[in-house]
């Protein structure tokens, strides 16, 4: 019961919550369109670190520093998407997946410590910098005021779930966005703009033969999964308020796109659902093994295999996905 | 024959023969991969309003010469305009958009797309198709019940509208050839480059097919097409444009063709067709071809 517990605390937290809006991202660019992105995580870090640096170091304003961090997403979907997009779709998935660990090393490396924190990270003792997310939770702290409560030191109770005022924050804003970018991409979706992002993904040539620029169409996709996963990335780093290069590891966009396929590829609330699921069966497999005296010592490794082992059983039984489609999967010609 | 083809009976029968109102003028493109020349046409003209058939065995260059006129393959060299204009140096969707649209020879129905979707991709000037106004669907909903008039008329001719909600990768193979050519038509294209449309395709569709292409002309449309099965060259062709080891060795109405001996020889000389468009297998007669092209044998 206390997994169970644990399980549905993570699956409506914040984290639950970023990785929604990464997958849904992710699904744009991979359900919708068919762009391999292997490197979600760097434009998570891009958004992260445009965020951080710019209004820790350079002592921008918050919302600056947001504009700064999605333009470092657009920024890195244009420079990975402009010299790939017309090449055989491999191309990309080589480009992501080594730009996302080279920013993670640049970020990293020792020369920059006055300006990425270095692996000390934002804020640090080494930059002697402010908040950056001093702002955010000033905002938070006028919405809460709303409701007669406050948010700094307050503890409070969602379900199964303790979270303190910062985490219901971070909860708060990032199912909102979820939500409202969900929305857009339904929108999107339904549109001729979304056909030709479906075409794609099903024959590129044919949409080309058709008189369709499929390489505009292409970028298009790839910017918007990255700004996506880019605002995942500023919520990543508000949400502990600190942010260092170790947490960007490649494993986040490989956990994305588990969400994305569990919960349905190339559907609107699949990113959503996928996001709830995978978190569910990450807190409460963890919570269940922390709890047994003969897995204790164990739990860390052991938590991800059976995480994809409940995946597998999701897929088994819905390989489409939560909410895809069969006859859709069925006909993946 | 037709009056189109009247424009055509003083044309001499020869390869890289001037047409009387060429819509599309093609000069010295070549291309080669390593060693082999896959294409190398000097000079072809393709009469405006007319039904063309690109024949040739096997390996002859047709699929690559259709690739390089439509911009989805760069000649090493060579020029060649369509109603005028140079399309050298366009991508294959700026081609497209100036009316040259073309069909692939393995089909590329989408086919985790609706028969309707498939259809509606196929029109220009769609003003939904950009990202910005795709949020907004009071801007292009008035195009979009356009394009779905367009589309449900076609579905209707092509005898498909009945599967219009149906996914496309449930069509059978006949009918993914009649959705292709259905959805190129949504394009308006001007001229019509059809890469084996009739192949594998059981009977009764071959039927229907052929008259959807022996109409295009009418409709005002320049028709160029690769086919293999000489019966429906020789019904629906105004003209021949015979292709082997990349080059156009003749060229003529169909009566010309069939007696001429080139092309006899380049087909008894040919490797039998294969399922694999890039097979250097064993050489083998294409006998039937042979035979029929040899007897003069039209439908
Ligand atoms: N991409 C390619 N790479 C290498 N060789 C090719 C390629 N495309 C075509 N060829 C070769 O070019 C020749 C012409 O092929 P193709 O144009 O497909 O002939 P056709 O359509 O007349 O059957 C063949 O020998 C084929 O093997
Ligand atoms: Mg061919």
């Amino acid at each position: 019961m206390d997994a169970i517990a644990a399980g549905l605390s993570l699956a409506i937290g914040p984290l639950a919550a970023i990785y929604a809006i990464n997958a849904i991202g992710l699904n744009v660019q991979f359900g919708y369109a068919g762009l391999l992105n292997f490197g979600q995580v760097g434009f998570m870090l891009v958004g992260g670190y445009g965020l951080a640096i710019s209004v820790a170091v350079f002592g921008v304003p918050f919302w600056i520093g947001v504009a700064i961090g999605l333009l470092a997403a657009v920024g890195l979907a244009l420079l990975l998407g402009y010299p790939t997009l017309r090449l055989r779709a491999d191309y990309l998935a080589i480009a992501t997946i080594a730009i996302a660990e080279i920013l993670r090393l640049i970020v990293n490396t020792k020369s920059l410590v006055n300006f990425s924190g270095g692996s000390f990270g934002i804020p640090s003792a080494v930059t002697d910098n402010i908040g950056f997310s001093d702002t955010y939770y000033a905002i938070g702290e006028r919405f809460f005021a709303l409701f007669g409560s406050t948010l700094a030191g307050n503890f409070f109770r969602v379900g199964f779930l303790k979270i303190d005022g910062r985490g219901l924050w971070t909860m708060i804003v990032g199912w909102t966005l979820a939500a409202i970018f969900a929305f857009f991409v339904w929108l999107l979706m339904r549109s001729p703009w979304g056909r030709v992002i479906k075409a794609i993904r099903e024959d590129e040539d044919a949409a080309r033969a058709l008189g369709k620029n499929t390489f505009v169409f292409k970028m298009q996709a790839l910017t918007l999964g990255g700004v996506l996963g880019g605002v995942a990335g500023m919520l990543f780093v508000l949400l502990p308020g600190t942010v260092s290069p170790n947490v960007f590891l490649p494993i986040l966009t490989f956990y994305t796109y588990a969400i994305v396929l569990a919960g349905g590829a190339a559907t609107v609330t699949g990113p959503i659902l996928g996001s709830v699921v995978f978190w569910f069966l990450f807190g409460a497999i963890d919570n269940a093994l922390r709890n047994s005296s003969t897995f204790a010592s164990v739990a860390g490794p052991m938590v991800l295999g059976l995480v994809g082992l409940g995946l597998m059983l999701v897929m088994i039984f819905r390989p489409q996905g939560i909410v895809g489609n069969k006859q859709e999967m069925i006909l993946d010609v | 024959m037709s009056d189109r083809s009247r424009a055509l009976e003083s044309v001499s029968a020869e390869p890289g023969v001037v047409k009387p109102d060429p819509v599309l003028i093609v000069d010295s493109v070549s291309k080669s991969f390593g060693a082999l020349r896959a294409v190398d046409v000097d000079h072809m003209e393709i009469q405006r309003g007319t039904i063309t058939a690109l024949i040739g065995p096997n390996g002859a260059g047709k699929t690559t010469l259709f690739n390089l006129l439509t911009g989805f393959d760069r000649p090493d060299q060579g020029t060649w305009t369509f109603d005028g204009q140079s399309l050298k140096s366009l991508g294959a969707h700026r081609i497209a958009r100036t009316g040259m649209v073309r069909t692939f020879q393995l089909t590329k129905a989408l086919t985790r797309m609706t028969v309707m979707d498939n259809m509606r991709l196929g029109a220009g000037n769609q003003n939904g198709e950009s990202m910005t106004r795709a949020m907004i669907p009071s801007i292009w909903a008035a195009r979009e019940r356009e394009v779905t008039d367009q589309a449900t008329e076609l579905l209707h001719r092509f005898q498909l509208h009945h599967m219009r909600d149906e996914y496309a990768g449930t069509l059978s193979g006949g009918q993914r050839k009649l959705l292709e050519l259905a959805r190129l038509l949504m394009s308006k294209p001007r001229i019509a480059m059809l890469d084996e449309p009739m192949a594998g395709v059981n009977p009764a569709l071959t039927e229907s097919l052929l008259e959807h292409v022996k109409n295009l002309p009418n409709e005002g449309m320049t028709v160029m097409f690769v086919e293999h099965d000489m019966d429906v060259v020789m019904d629906i062709s105004d003209w021949i444009v015979v292709m082997g080891q990349g080059r156009i060795i003749a060229e003529g109405r169909p009566h010309d063709v069939a007696q001429n001996q080139e092309v006899i020889d380049a087909y008894l000389g040919a490797h039998h067709e294969d399922t694999s468009v890039y097979d250097q297998g064993p050489v083998e007669i294409d006998h039937d071809l042979a035979l029929r092209v040899a007897a003069g044998k039209t439908a």
